[in-house]
């Protein structure tokens, strides 16, 4: 990698329990970066995901962004981080049901502070960019599953993070609305340079990334022949 | 044994010169691998020869392209015949990657390390034909999708046979 990582971790290690999920994981991601992290059900890749996005604190180790140590950081610190920085997809979309798709793409700016207005209209700019254009005023249980990840999609990218972590984002759906999605999901990434940490175990997603770590057993194996 | 039976598709449609042929093929199957032309020629002369086409008039002109060429009832069949077989799948025992992970295991050598690297490579095929997909045509898509589900399938058997290395070993190496 040429010049700075924007997210790291350092021989990070994790147990629920007596049992354990990392054992001493380093991995760097430059900026820009489509990282797909790829291993087994119970590997411990979505462990990584949640320690690379501040969502849980390593027992050993440091986790970095953008030069900075973020793993000692307070909890209300880590979390102003992940809402001002960092973009979340998960496999279920986990779309608020009683919220519109508009309102559920705009939740993040809310957050952030936004006026409801300027949120809402940069939400259907997502809307638009993610060919969801008419379907702004649905609830998620009016949507298809592929449009209502694609609602997450955009949801994850409306604040323009430095970051999208996106776990399993096509888990839920069939092969061809899930590449669909990835497509749109890797375009928008490159568009914007959002560097992205994509969990999957499916090979055809993890092809749209730059490049693959496996993690098996709570280590990362890399393989001593790159092409 | 392709060429012949689809050139043979190809003189379904309408009787044509061998040029329109080659063009034709390398438009919608060469990727890549354009036919010679001197293969053309030689596989429509066998053809001929075996009655499954036609050489008709030659036209006004010097060189092997005044022939049209015409399918024949006999060629219509064998077509027919060739469209409706399944492809022979191919023995899976007996794949290059399987005798490496049994070769590396009988000489102690690390089979995990072996699949690693060709996980890595398998992806690397797989992130470039998804670049030809994403850019391509349809008929470049529909290709590329045929190769990432092949190559799918051999990451599917890499995955499976990392997690039984213990076993395979103990069977090639008792």
């Amino acid at each position: 990698m040429t010049g700075a990582p924007l997210v790291e971790a350092r021989t990070v290690a994790l147990s629920f329990g007596p049992t354990p999920a990392l054992r001493g994981v380093d991995v760097a991601i430059a900026p820009g970066e489509l990282l797909a992290v790829m291993g087994p059900s119970g590997s411990g890749k979505s462990t990584l995901l949640h320690c690379l996005a501040g969502i849980l604190v390593p027992d050993s180790g440091e986790i970095h962004f953008a030069g900075h140590r973020i793993d000692n950081a307070g909890e209300n610190r880590r979390s102003a981080l992940r809402r001002e920085h960092f973009g979340f997809v998960f496999q279920f979309g986990q779309l608020v049901p009683e919220l519109t798709a508009e309102e559920n793409v705009a939740l993040p700016l809310l957050l952030n502070g936004v006026a409801r207005t300027e949120a809402i209209g940069r939400a259907r700019d997502w809307l638009d960019r993610l060919d969801l254009d008419g379907l702004e005023r649905r609830r998620s249980g009016e949507l298809s599953g592929g449009e209502a990840q694609r609602v997450a999609v955009a949801r994850g990218f409306v604040a323009e993070p430095q970051v999208l972590f996106a776990d399993e984002p096509t888990g839920s759906l069939d092969s061809l609305t899930g590449e669909n999605v990835m497509e749109l999901l890797s375009t928008a990434a490159r568009t914007h340079g959002t560097t992205v940490v994509l969990v999957t175990h499916d090979a055809r997603v993890a092809a749209y990334a730059d490049r693959e770590i496996i993690v098996r057993d709570g280590r990362v194996t890399t393989p001593a022949w790159v092409a | 044994m392709t060429v012949p039976l689809t050139l043979l598709g190809l003189l379904e449609r309408e009787p044509s010169h061998g040029y329109d042929l080659k063009r034709d093929y390398d438009l919608y199957f060469g990727r890549g691998k354009p036919l010679p032309f001197g293969q053309v020629y030689s596989t429509l002369s066998r053809l001929a020869r075996d009655g499954k086409v036609n050489a008709a008039e030659t036209e006004p002109g010097a060189g092997p392209d005044r022939k049209r060429y015409v399918i024949t009832d006999q060629g219509v069949t064998e077509l027919e015949t060739w469209l409706r077989e399944p492809v022979e799948p191919e023995p899976h025992l007996q794949t290059v990657l399987f005798a490496k992970v049994v070769l590396a295991l009988m000489s102690g050598r690390s089979a995990p390390d072996y699949l690693d690297t060709q996980r890595a490579a398998h992806l690397q095929r797989m992130r470039e034909l998804t670049e030809l997909k994403r850019t391509g045509s349809t008929i470049d898509a529909l290709l590329a999708d045929h190769g990432l589900f092949h190559l799918e399938a051999d990451l599917r058997w890499i995955e499976l046979t990392a997690a039984r290395l213990d076993a395979l070993a103990k069977a090639v190496t008792s």
